[in-house]
């Protein structure tokens, strides 16, 4: 880990301007990622700006009936609330799927939106990656790609986005709210907020410099049956193979967005058409320019199983 | 995050913790093998910022006040096992992958790897050390021993101090990964101390044990 | 004293203390977070600096230059040893025979190249980062073991076994199977990564550290030092677990010892863990192709095994014949092991080591051939048990209870209501599925000494340099010493680990508890001798019991002895050649499991699981049934999620951390039942007893895949049976 200084910062906007006041310096909420990618020398950072005690840590109600969740809730603050689990069931049920009880204290909601890949090249700093060193090749599309993306990704990286909070976030149309160094704020529906590889796999967002997420917004509760179906090897504390938000109604319709098989949560408004007729159905649209490894194409049957599963329960 | 420096910023803005001059100084770039291009700056430049990239930092550990002087770079777990020499709290992986690194602050039990202790400005934190002596013992501690929770010791201290928040969590409500239904009451089910305890890594396999020793102190509580 | 012919009644049928579940000894401080460990000895020594280590980035080819100016002139950095500087320091040990450190050469990836010795952790770690280090890559070497010669059968090893006429018997057999199964690399994985504090006080030095072997460890860091080895201690009280990984001196000891040695300061050095993957050992892959032949009656009459393993020393691979060569029956028998020389870094014993891979595959087999019999695989094992070694018949099993095993754990598991139909029961969306597997595992000992103290308060010492990695050494030999002297667990004190004690047989091999409370017992009857020649009597007349010594109608305090002085006596068990030449000393088991897998998903779980093993007298049921679990635990790591990947290009292991390399977490893992068999072993030491620890993990993998196939018909032969194996053959939903 390279030496940095450290500031608390006593305003969003003073964050903000504190990150662009510096070359290399980034924001720290939870830690759990930043840290560990620090101690590998993945994340360099020589500064580092603390949000921690900028009061962003409060779930309030929207006009518009939603929720307003701040961005430094913990995890477990954000699937332990009342609302959150009454409304909107997938986004606790995709939280308590992800990482340990202790990693969820600590986890924020910006933080975990923000979580680079688990792809184990990107993760030695001595092979080649085109996430972590821009140029150098990417060492997993004809190596280990069992967890990697089967679509979405492009010859420069494979790379999964890891996390589950954002599949059910994106099934639950929720909007990223942010401040910059000059005081502006915006609001990136999450559909937009994380980018595909294509050339530039470093690239990962839709943040500018120094911006700072404020809060993820949720708009009024949609109703329907929630499900969040986290596949893997391991029963808990692992990352998914495959995972399945979705919300089904009554008649049969819904929403599904994937996790773990792409280099965003990924879902298709169009394929989600088709959920009464089935998941493969479904897949079939939503998976349509699937371009898996050799290793990793189990995930096309598998998110078309899931989903199976999740509509079958859903009737039962 | 490419920035160009924004003017209009008063140092009254910001509280600094460690010194900010680090400014613009470009910090040398690894070369670790094929993949790196960039040499090595030099290491003398270092030095001489080394110094200021330190705090003092005050919190509390096991109910006693501490006012340390850490690198930024030091994590609450080397801050407890190098600093104050409390090496209760075990490093396993470093890396959030096993769990032997608990320790519970302000209340709520996390991974000490991940996080910097000068993130703990008046933080409580409390380590194994806290929860009882071999004199003293806390009743988890015990029930670890009654129903030989535990072999080689090393996951040890973050199991118990992870079981006695999975009882706590449970009892506050918080659902988990295998709670049917999020919205009602929630049951100390074997599955859900399981699920809740599946962040602590134990190589040796005393996860049955472990389960045992766990309800058994739950029924003390009941 | 010598152990030359099978124990007969002795003390420990009286099992007072032996015998009984108590309470490790060691609990509070463990539970309490008291009980010190490697890297946490602030105490041992004052001064102590950071040592960070830094692996080579290659898998082989050469070092050209590393540039340590950088690093050297970063903020508390010490000094730096590089690789350059030293002839290669290797060949530590005969069984492990790599190289640690030194020279240009590189042999694997993460290799030790250097270490950075800094005033603060965090000072070392960011300079080891600075050191620009030079590679030139060999590009030709093969990582791929499917790709070598032995993998195609096609290697010049000779068998480990050929009895009979394999070839024509298996030929003519009227059932056959003859497949490939594979096993992969897997890490022992222990929660305490290696660690060591090194410090030096002129040519002698004292290394803090985590090592199940102290003696071996003393000798190597004498020959990796080139001082006597009287110059050597090693302290190792205890240890975060091993499972064969800190058998041997690691790379932290000898960069810590030099390092120490340059920079004229204790030095404590740990592996990060990414690094533990690729720097250390590993359990070898393996290609195994199996044949079995049997008569219609489901007697087999022929075996081949044939093993592939990477190694990248003489000394390595796993050697999967270990266990085939005697658990069944079959007069004629082809059984060799290949290892091929591979780049990857060298792999070793890691728990159970031959015995868990053999198992894996060969238990699979044994399903498949009681399928192809239309035989229930338990009545299929129990037909081709043996009582003699298949090898040399003349030779028999000293006390083989492998029958009894299966039909005690059939009867608890309700073996019999099991649905023999795969893929045929139903729970809601899971698919259920059960499963049997024998175990087999040789109980080997180790020649094992102690030197106990009685103390002029009546209590005693047990003093050896036997370690204890969670085994629950310090209980058990504390319960044989007070058992031998007559006094209850509390008035025994112990301290192990210590290169300062007599030496042990250390952990390893499963031979640690039997050997090393047989070594207190040889202690505690040379004490019995002193003590029966002050009170001028024959020992054999003397009974010890509740804290005194009885000759007659006189009993005598303990504490009334010594008149106030201590007596010390020291001696070891060393076994005698009886004990292989007269029988096969070994340990048996059956493994039975429920398996649930989802039938959309093809998600793994595991519902319940039960081991019965025959393992000689249970020294401490508590303790054992502790092993017995842990090693389950172990077992159904490697049946549904270890594999550590190969990069054939790099030639390294990918997913080199706890993250990545995926080991069970408590939810995986059901209620587990353990019964052990009440049998003594009079062949195996004076107490009877033989080890149970790898026992437990020999043939768990199988049962489950055994109990997926029952559960889906999907036959999954390459390990570990993952979702993706399975998922293309599952039923349409
Ligand atoms: C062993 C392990 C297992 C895990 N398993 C899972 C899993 O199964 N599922 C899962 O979803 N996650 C998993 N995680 C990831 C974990 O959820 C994330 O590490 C965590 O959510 C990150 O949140 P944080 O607050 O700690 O982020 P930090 O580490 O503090 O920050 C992460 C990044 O976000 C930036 N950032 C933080 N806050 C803001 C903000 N407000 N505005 C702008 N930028 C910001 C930081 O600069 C940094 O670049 C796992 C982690 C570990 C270590
Ligand atoms: S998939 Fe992406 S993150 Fe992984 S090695 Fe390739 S470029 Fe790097």
């Amino acid at each position: 880990m390279r030496a940095f200084s450290y500031e608390r910062a006593s305003s969003p906007q003073a964050a903000a301007q504190a990150a662009m006041a510096r070359d290399n310096a980034k924001f720290i909420a939870g830690g759990t990622n930043l840290l560990d990618l620090m101690k590998l020398e993945i994340e360099t950072p020589t500064h580092l700006v603390d949000v921690n005690g900028l009061g962003l840590d409060t779930i309030e109600e929207t006009d518009a009936g939603g929720l307003r969740i701040g961005a430094l809730v913990s995890n477990t603050a954000l699937a332990a609330d009342e609302r959150v689990r009454r409304d909107y069931g997938v986004l606790t049920r995709a939280i308590v799927a992800g990482a340990s009880g202790q990693l969820r204290n600590k986890a924020t909601t910006g933080g975990n939106l923000l979580q680079r890949t688990r792809c184990p090249y990107f993760y030695d700093t001595n092979m080649p990656c085109n996430k972590r060193a821009p140029g150098t090749g990417c060492s997993a599309i004809e190596g280990f790609s069992r967890s990697l993306a089967a679509i979405g990704g492009s010859d420069f990286c494979i790379a999964t986005y890891p996390g589950d909070m954002a599949v059910a976030m994106r099934v639950l149309d929720a909007e990223i709210e942010t401040v910059d160094p000059d005081g502006e704020t915006r609001t990136i529906p999450i559909a937009d907020f994380h980018k595909l590889p294509g050339e530039t796999p470093e690239v990962e967002n839709e943040l500018r410099p120094g911006e700072l997420i404020t809060a993820v917004t949720l708009p009024a509760s949609v109703g329907g049956r929630h499900f969040y179906h986290k596949v893997r090897d391991r029963s808990s504390y692992a990352f998914a193979l495959v995972s399945v938000a979705a919300i089904v109604n009554e008649d049969g319709t819904g929403r599904v967005a994937l996790g773990g098989i792409a280099p965003k949560p990924w879902r298709d408004e169009t394929a989600e058409a088709e959920m009464p007729n089935g998941a493969s159905a479904v897949m079939r649209r939503l998976l349509a320019d699937a371009k898996p490894t050799e290793e990793n194409q189990f995930k096309v049957p598998l998110a078309e199983r899931t989903l199976a599963a999740v509509l079958s329960e859903a009737k039962g | 995050m490419k920035r160009e420096h924004n003017g209009g910023i008063t140092r009254r803005d910001l509280m600094i913790v460690g010194a900010a001059t680090a400014a613009t100084y470009a910090f040398p770039k690894v070369a670790y093998g094929q993949a790196n291009v960039e040499a090595p700056a030099s290491g003398e430049a270092l030095k001489a910022l080394d110094a200021s990239l330190k705090s003092e930092v005050s919190f509390t550990v096991n109910g006693t006040a501490r006012d340390i002087a850490v690198d930024n770079r030091t994590t609450l777990l080397d801050a407890l096992r190098e600093t104050l020499q409390l090496t209760g709290t075990k490093k396993g992986c470093d890396h959030g992958q096993c769990g032997a690194c608990t320790v519970s602050v302000n209340g709520r039990r996390i991974n000490s790897c991940l996080t910097l202790a000068v993130m703990h400005q008046d933080d409580e934190i409390t380590s194994i050390e806290g929860l009882g002596t071999p004199d003293d013992l806390h009743p988890m501690q015990a029930a670890f021993i009654e129903h030989d929770g535990y072999q080689c010791g090393y996951c040890t201290p973050g199991q118990i101090c992870s079981a006695k928040a999975t009882l706590e969590e449970i009892r506050a409500g918080i659902p988990s990964h295998v709670t049917a239904d999020i919205t009602g009451p929630i049951e100390a089910s074997d599955d859900e101390i399981r699920e809740r305890m599946s962040g602590n890594i134990c190589r040796c396999g005393a996860y049955s044990n472990i389960l045992a020793a766990i309800k058994d102190v739950k029924g003390q509580n009941a | 004293m010598e152990f030359n012919n099978p124990a007969e009644n002795n003390v420990f049928d009286r099992a007072k203390v032996i015998g009984q579940p108590l309470r490790r000894i060691d609990g509070p401080l463990k539970v309490s977070g008291t009980a010190p460990y490697a890297y946490e000895r602030h105490d041992a020594v004052p001064g102590q600096a950071y040592g960070y280590p830094v692996g080579s980035a290659i898998a082989k080819g050469r070092i050209t230059n590393i540039d340590t100016s950088a690093a050297e002139a970063a903020p508390g950095v010490l000094g730096i040893v590089t690789t350059l500087e030293h002839d290669p320091i290797e060949n530590l040990w005969d069984y492990d025979p790599v190289r640690h450190f030194g020279g240009d050469e590189i042999l694997h990836y993460h290799q030790a190249v250097a270490v950075v010795v800094a005033e603060t952790f965090e000072q070392a770690r960011a300079a080891a980062n600075l050191l620009d280090i030079t590679y030139e890559r060999d590009e030709s070497a093969n990582f791929d073991l499917s790709k070598t010669p032995q993998a195609s059968g096609d290697s010049d090893a000779d068998p480990v076994q050929n009895v009979g006429d394999f070839e024509s018997a298996f030929a003519s057999a009227a059932v056959k199977l003859d497949q490939t199964y594979t096993t992969p690399a897997e890490s022992h994985s222990m929660m305490e990564p290696h660690a060591t504090i090194a410090a030096w006080d002129g040519d002698k030095v004292t290394l803090w550290t985590s090592n199940q072997m102290i003696e071996w460890g003393r000798q190597s860091i004498a020959k990796a030092f080139d001082i006597a080895p009287d110059n050597v201690r090693l302290d190792s009280p205890y240890l975060g677990g091993g499972f064969g990984a800190k058998l041997f001196v690691r790379s932290d000891a000898v960069m810590a010892g030099l390092a120490a040695r340059k920079v004229g300061r204790p030095v404590k050095v740990t592996l990060p863990r990414p690094m533990v993957f690729n720097n250390t050992t590993h359990r070898g892959e393996t290609i195994q192709h199996i044949r079995i032949g049997a008569d219609e009656n489901g007697k087999i009459t022929a075996i081949g095994h044939h093993n592939a393993t990477n190694a990248l020393t003489a000394v390595g691979g796993e050697n999967a014949t270990l266990p085939i060569v005697a658990f069944y029956a079959g007069a004629n028998r082809h059984i060799v092991n290949a290892p091929a020389k591979m780049h990857l870094p060298n792999s070793n014993a890691m728990r159970a080591p031959g015995e868990t891979a053999g198992l894996m595959a060969f238990e699979i087999a044994m399903d498949e051939m009681a399928e192809k019999l239309g035989m229930d695989p338990v009545e299929f094992r129990i037909a081709n048990d043996t009582q003699v070694d298949p090898g040399n018949p003349d030779v028999p099993f000293s006390d083989r209870h492998f029958v009894e095993c299966l039909e005690r754990g059939a009867e608890t598991f309700g073996w019999s209501n099991r649905n023999t139909a795969p893929g045929a029961t139903r729970d809601g969306a899971w698919m259920i599925g059960h499963g049997v597997a024998g175990a087999y595992r040789p109980a080997p000992v180790q020649k094992s000494g102690a030197r106990v103290v009685l103390e002029p308060d009546g209590t005693l010492r047990v003093e050896s340099d036997m370690t204890d990695i969670g085994t629950g050494s310090y209980t058990v030999m504390a319960q044989t010493a007070a058992e031998v002297m007559g006094l209850t667990i509390d008035d025994v004190s112990i301290d192990l680990g210590d290169s300062n004690y007599p030496v042990s047989a250390g952990s390893g091999g499963q031979w640690g508890a039997a050997s090393a409370t047989a070594g207190v017992y040889a202690a505690c009857v040379a004490l019995r001798e002193q003590i029966a020649e002050r009170l001028a009597v024959a020992e054999g007349d003397l009974t010890f019991e509740d804290g005194a010594v009885r000759h007659g109608d006189t009993s005598t305090p303990l504490s009334q002895i010594g008149k106030g002085e201590e007596i010390a006596a020291e001696d070891s068990i060393e076994f005698g050649d009886f004990r292989s030449k007269e029988a096969l000393v070994s340990t048996f088991g059956a493994h039975f499991v429920e398996v649930a897998v989802h039938a959309h998903t093809g998600e793994i779980r595991i519902r319940r699981m039960l081991a019965v093993c025959d393992s000689g007298r249970i020294l401490n049921p508590l303790t054992a049934r502790s092993q017995v679990i842990g090693a389950m635990t172990m077992g159904v790591g490697g049946a549904i999620m270890e594999e550590m990947a190969v990069d054939h290009r790099h030639g390294f292991f990918v997913n080199h951390d706890l993250a990545g390399y995926e080991v069970p977490v408590h939810l995986d893992i059901p209620s587990q039942e353990v019964i052990f068999l009440e049998t003594t072993d009079p062949y195996s030491t004076p107490l009877k007893a033989k080890g149970v620890g790898e026992l437990g993990l020999c043939g768990v993998a199988a049962a489950i895949a055994n109990g997926v196939y029952n559960a889906t018909g999907v036959r999954v032969r390459d390990y570990p049976v993952t979702l993706d194996k399975i998922i293309g053959q599952l039923p349409a939903v």
